[in-house]
């Protein structure tokens, strides 16, 4: 049962729950009209204690899609936040006006402390550097409406794997999928944490590599995920400077690739894949960001328990 | 050495050369009204050398925590001068407000009220990790 329950990580759901939310996204993207009322009277929160336009906007407009109403704060100081009250309390109050909640924190696990904190259905919207579920959602039905199945690919993962937060979410969701290989390509400054490494992959028997250069192992990919490499994760401008440039996606390297490759962003990009790619049918970020959409909207639909 | 020996509270033994002061401090009984003896570097046939704490009253007290700073450590409560029950502490499954997430970037590091709660995640390994942010405990 999905309903009344919160998101958090993506273990918090099953493969059958995972599939259920697919599959009603699909029938969503097939035919929308159906659904336009599906929310009617309904309020989603969106509690951004950072700004995230893009995944603010995309959870506003699927509850919109659905017939529902939004409120919320799009940044700390418009928040009780700037007045120093708790994340706890913030959700407890918003509780009493909503009827489920997308929470974006900088802090890892505020959405989780905010779950603990009501029975009102709680999305993690992202949470520092740690999970963003949604997005991963978003990733799944984008890889399974265009390769079919989440079975049987090699995916690269290219970029920041260490901060990248939509890059653990997905690595800890495809690893209970069967026959997927992974492929991490970043520099060693910015490889995936020890947990994903240890706890995911190695407990969990997966097939990975670690790589440095993206052009030794593109032709071998059947998805490929670029991340950007964010300024603000460096310590330091020089690191940033000498490491951006490293993995960006251009024609050149495209070439090498498998004609039915995917390529997937979370989006924004900054450079990290040339203006270029964007006219190759196997640039998939646009298409991404419209299951994203969709995604969320057979999610809401899910955790309040209103689908037909 | 010459310690008289426990009517009626608990004999903490096998505890790690050295660790007893820590386990003093965590089980708070500087804040106890009860008489406490520690010994140090006692001669132990299995580890050598170890510690022992020695509680003299009928106290309650939280004793899972024990289990992660060291499962080897055995209680025995002892009553009327006997011991009526031994008790080997193993990994508890969950330590809250044991231990602090030291993770900068984790929630618990800007809100004070939320417990500090860390789960064992791999009994094997003896990690522990915060519920929060899957930061793993680093005992040293
Ligand atoms: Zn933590």
């Amino acid at each position: 049962m999905l309903k009344g329950r919160s998101l958090i990580e993506p273990m918090d759901l099953s493969v059958e729950e995972l599939k259920e939310i697919l599959d009603l996204a699909d029938k969503i993207v097939d035919n929308p009209l159906e659904y336009v009322d599906a929310c009617k009277g309904k309020i989603l929160a969106t509690l951004f204690y950072e700004p995230s336009t893009r995944t603010r906007l995309s959870f506003e407009a699927a509850m919109l899609r659905l017939g529902g109403a939004i409120m919320g704060f799009s940044s700390a100081n418009s928040s009780s936040a700037a007045k120093g009250e708790s994340v706890a309390d913030t959700i407890r109050t918003i509780a009493c006006y909503a009827d489920i909640a997308a929470i974006r924190h900088p802090k890892e696990g505020a959405a989780k402390v905010a779950a603990m904190s009501t029975d009102m259905p709680v999305i993690n919207a992202g949470d520092g550097g740690h999970q963003h579920p949604t997005q991963t959602l978003t990733d799944l039905l984008t890889i399974r409406s265009l390769k079919g199945s989440l079975d049987n690919f090699t995916i690269g993962l290219c970029g920041d794997l260490k901060f990248g937060r939509t890059v653990h979410s997905l690595i800890k969701a495809l690893s209970r999928y069967s026959n997927i290989k992974f492929v991490l390509i970043s520099p060693d400054e910015l490889k995936v944490p020890e947990y994903i490494r240890e706890d995911i992959l190695i407990k969990n028997g997966l097939e990975f590599e670690e790589v440095e250069r993206l052009e030794n192992v593109i032709s071998q990919l059947d998805v490929l995920y670029m991340t950007r490499v964010q300024r603000e994760r460096f310590f330091n401008e020089a690191d940033y400077i000498r490491l951006k440039d490293s993995y960006i996606l251009d024609m050149e390297k495209l070439e090498m690739a498998k004609k039915d490759l995917i390529i997937l962003h979370p989006l924004p990009r900054v450079n990290e894949i040339s203006i270029e790619v964007d006219k190759d049918p196997r640039a998939s970020y646009f298409k991404q960001a419209k299951y994203g959409m969709f995604v969320r909207m057979a999610l809401i639909i899910k955790l309040l328990g209103v689908e037909k | 050495m010459n310690i008289d020996s426990v009517q009626k509270g608990l004999v903490i033994d096998h505890i790690k050369a050295g660790k007893s002061m820590e386990i003093y401090k965590y089980l708070s009984l500087d804040k106890m009204d009860c008489s406490v003896a520690i010994i140090q570097n006692a001669k132990s046939r299995k580890l050598g050398k170890k510690d022992i704490i020695k509680v003299e009253n009928n106290i309650t007290m939280d004793l899972t925590v024990l289990g992660f700073i060291d499962p080897n450590i055995t209680i025995n409560v002892i009553d009327n001068g006997v011991i009526i029950k031994k008790i080997n502490c193993g990994l508890p499954s969950e330590i809250i407000n044991v231990v602090k997430c030291k993770n900068p970037r984790c929630i618990t590091s800007i809100e004070q009220e939320i417990q500090h709660i860390f789960k064992l995640t791999d009994k094997e390994n003896k990690i522990y990790r915060c519920i929060y942010c899957d930061t793993c405990y680093d005992n040293n």
